[in-house]
């Protein structure tokens, strides 16, 4: 009985989205008030009839209830209360229902925080979000049903949920991934209400930047858990394969860079307006194309779903109406935006276009490598090919190289027109200092430097000094450092942070994958390997009984000198319910240098087959993911859109009050 | 040609320039990178020459997993239940390798006829059937056993 109350929660949602995708927009096409003020309810019992059918989709996990296919292929009764709650989203029908929540989340959050912006353009926004909406749940309903029964037989026990998930890192990374995957929705509806009201000013990009920088931060966020669980759990030492399905979440961050830049220069300058609205578009239609290729089960991958190519035609045609919509509207439409300003052919707009320009050709990169296996069996009739990482890393990294040359002039360029004199006066000290640093610091500090290295170090200073120069001058004239540095506005901060994340990152996965070692070795108890300056003495193994699973643990014992250094325990679980082994790492973490442990399988006389990592640097990837997110979401408390805020609340009601005083005569 | 006409021909020439230059280079790149996906069958009459670097995707045939009590090495037969293949592996296999459960290897193919495999890789989800195995399978004229219709 309860999940069919969960159905009808989810019928009950779709319904009212339908009115939320008609009402509202006709709405605010008519100038009328009363079909407009519609949008904010009618998003707010969305939200609650979703959120009724993802509670009692929980809490038919929680009760064990194997007559929903849903639980019984995802749940057992021995499975962990926290992996029962988590495992809503460890499959297909209900990681789509969780999405779909996210979306109502996000509209909600838009419904709450949009007192300052005019109803029509609000009306507009959540119509266009009730529309997803509508394409989601219906999605749901004909093709994916969580609720749906196993009836007339239930199992007794459920198949247990996929042993791979079954991990701290489940209960955080794909939540995080969704709601800044989704949150890119909140960004297209935005951009597709300025469409339609012809209106997209200085107001507009305000309006929109936090909510882009927080959609972008949070799917920052999810990038740098997915790679920091595959490293830790899938046990080969590597925290990103450019598999298909990590490549559309890549796609739509770098696009999302491109935009959050982009906005910002039309917020400041009135310029790349149409720009801006593409982007948005293209970094919402790439999400859809993730849900696509991770939900049909068309291509390969770690991560991809069971397939069914009903859903995978059903999402193909969702894609179309959308894209081919919005791209109809603003060829019809883009005309009209206009910049309202010029630029020198030497300005921060030109590196900002710059910037776009290399965020654009990497993505589109990425997803020509992603799609290329899939066209080019539909084109060869059948013949299957992969694209391996060489080709992403041979177009990539030099395209993030030149992205950090840009990165240390872009942000001291000034807005217009800079001049070459200006920008050699402040640069020439940073190219001597980075070039020279970034030469002698690698050598003094390792024998045999190779010259990736050396690039890298250049590139990874020059940033960090062209960053404290631009902070010097900008504080220059203030009486104290304290006092300069207080006087910088948060969005700098912001700025700022971001592009000190994007150094450790770039310099943690550059000198990872430059100095990384690795052996597998057959060792018998007692026997120990030699790797850099460390030696992993095998101790043999005992059995160990989990919750849900049983495990073999290894104890390797590391020295260095002949001294005792650390004990790592890697295990190798068989999950009971499924009769699923996975692997159990033993890793020592610190910030210059991962030692990592993971174990094989063992023969007939005793001995264990085993892999033994030194990774140095490989923190640095995550720690400056979280700098970057930081920065966006530093971006988003920028108390300058409070402040409008306020304004604008009072503009808005005094012209709504003209307005009324009008159409009252 | 007004000015500002002039600097807006200026930065479209100057995208299309640098754009064209991408997608040369990405293809460029991309032509040299591709692996190439062979079945048992087709390796078995013979299509795949010595030294490419290809994609091999099979069953693993049961009882044909060999380990060496010595070394790392391992060795297993991947099939397509038409043709088989012996695949060498110096490696940790991934935890979901089984006999009887499909497989991806990517590898060279000896003068001998045998495979070395550089990275095999197996499913995270045992329920569900790699594309290339399965279109292996299919060519080769096999239903997948044990694929229990209609999962998830």
């Amino acid at each position: 009985m309860v999940p069919e109350l969960g159905n009808f929660a989810l019928i009950l949602a779709l319904c009212l989205s339908v009115l939320l995708a008609f009402l509202p927009l006709l709405g605010a096409a008519r100038n009328n008030q009363v079909w407009m003020s519609l949008a904010r309810p009618l998003t707010a019992g969305v939200f609650v009839f979703l959120s009724i059918a993802l509670v009692i989709l929980a809490y038919s996990f929680v009760t064990n209830d194997f007559s929903v296919q849903f639980v019984a292929n995802h749940s057992n009764t021995t499975l962990p209360i926290y992996y029962k709650i988590t495992a809503v989203w460890g499959g297909h029908e209900g990681s789509f229902l969780f999405w779909t929540w996210m979306l109502g989340g996000w509209m909600l959050a838009v419904a709450i925080f949009s007192k300052s912006m005019p109803d029509e353009f609000v009306a507009r926004v959540l119509g266009i979000m009730g529309a997803l909406a509508v394409g989601y749940i219906l999605f749901m309903v004909a093709t994916s049903n969580p609720f749906d029964r196993a009836l007339p037989l239930p199992p007794t026990n459920g198949a247990d949920l996929n042993a791979a998930l079954q991990d701290f890192a489940f209960i955080i990374h794909p939540p995080s991934l969704y709601m800044g995957y989704v949150g890119f929705s909140v960004v297209f509806a935005f951009a597709m209400a300025a469409l339609l009201s012809g209106r997209l000013d200085a107001a507009w990009a305000r309006w929109c930047r936090p909510w882009a920088n927080a959609a972008w931060a949070i799917l920052t966020v999810g990038l740098a858990l997915g790679s920091w669980w595959a490293y830790y759990e899938l046990g080969w030492g590597g925290w990103w394969a450019w598999d298909p399905v990590e490549n559309p979440p890549m796609i739509t961050w770098l696009l999302g860079a491109a935009m959050i830049h982009s906005l910002a220069a039309t917020e400041k300058r009135g310029v790349f307006k149409s720009w801006t609205v593409l982007l948005a578009i293209m970094a919402f239609a790439s999400s859809l194309l993730g849900t696509f290729i991770t939900r049909s089960g068309l291509l390969t991958s770690e991560h991809a779903f069971a397939s069914d190519p009903t859903r995978g035609v059903f999402i193909l045609g969702f894609l179309g109406l959308i894209i081919g919509s919005s791209l109809v509207l603003y060829a019809i439409r883009a005309p009209i935006l206009k910049s309202e300003f010029g630029f020198g052919s030497l300005s921060r707009e030109v590196f900002l276009l710059a910037n776009n320009m290399i965020l654009v050709v990497a993505s589109s990169a990425i997803l020509l490598g992603t799609l290329y296996p899939m066209v080019y069996q539909a084109v060869s009739g059948g013949d299957l090919i992969s694209v391996g990482p060489p080709y992403f890393n041979a177009i990539f990294v030099p395209l993030m190289g030149i992205l950090a040359v840009l990165m240390g002039i872009g942000p001291i360029a000034r807005w217009k027109r800079t001049s070459l004199a200006h920008l050699r006066q402040q640069l020439t000290k940073v190219v001597l200092a980075s070039v020279g640093l970034g030469v002698v610091l690698p050598v003094l500090l390792t024998m045999g430097v190779p010259l990736a290295t050396i690039a890298t170090s250049i590139l990874a200073l020059w940033i960090v000094f062209a960053m404290l120069r631009d902070i010097q001058t900008k504080i220059a004239n203030k009486p104290t450092v304290l006092a300069g540095l207080r006087s910088l506005s948060v969005s700098y901060w912001g700025m700022t942070l971001a592009h000190l994340g994007f150094v450790l990152t770039m310099a943690g996965a550059c000198l990872t994958s430059i100095y990384s070692v690795e052996r597998s070795v057959l060792l018998q108890p007692g026997q120990s390997t030699e790797l850099g300056a460390y030696t992993f003495r095998f101790e043999g193994t005992r059995p160990v009984q989990g919750p849900n699973f049983v495990a073999d643990e290894a104890t390797i014992v590391i020295s260095r000198d002949g001294k005792t250094y650390k004990t790592l325990y890697p295990q190798k679980r068989l999950y009971t319910a499924s009769g699923t082994p996975t692997s159990h790492m033993g890793i020592d973490g610190r910030v210059l240098r991962d030692l990592f442990t993971t174990l094989g399988d063992p023969r007939e006389n005793g001995a264990w087959s085993m892999t033994i990592y030194i990774k140095p640097f490989v923190r640095w990837i995550w720690i400056g993911s979280i700098f970057i997110a930081l920065g966006g979401i530093f971006a988003v408390t920028d108390k300058r859109y409070r402040q409008f805020k306020v304004k604008r609340a009072a503009a808005v009601s005094r012209s709504s009050a003209t307005l009324a005083a009008e159409g009252s005569q | 040609m007004k000015p500002h006409r002039r600097k807006k021909l200026g930065i479209i020439l100057f995208i299309a320039a640098g754009l064209a230059t991408a997608i040369g280079l990405s293809l460029y790149a991309l032509s040299n990178n591709i692996d190439l996906f062979f079945t048992p069958t087709q390796i078995a009459a013979g299509e795949v020459t010595p030294g490419q670097r290809i994609r091999v995707g099979g069953m693993v045939k049961e009882g044909s997993v060999e380990h060496s009590q010595q070394e790392l090495e391992v060795s297993f037969i991947a099939t397509d239940y038409a043709h088989d293949v012996r695949v060498y592996y110096a490696g940790i296999l991934p935890d979901l390798f089984r006999e009887g459960q499909g497989i991806v290897a990517e590898g060279m193919i000896q003068p001998d006829g045998t495979f070395k495999a550089s990275r095999v890789l197996a499913k995270h989800d045992e329920n569900y059937m790699s594309v290339e195995v399965k279109a292996a399978l299919d060519a080769a004229g096999q239903s997948a056993p044990g694929m229990p219709a209609g999962v998830n």
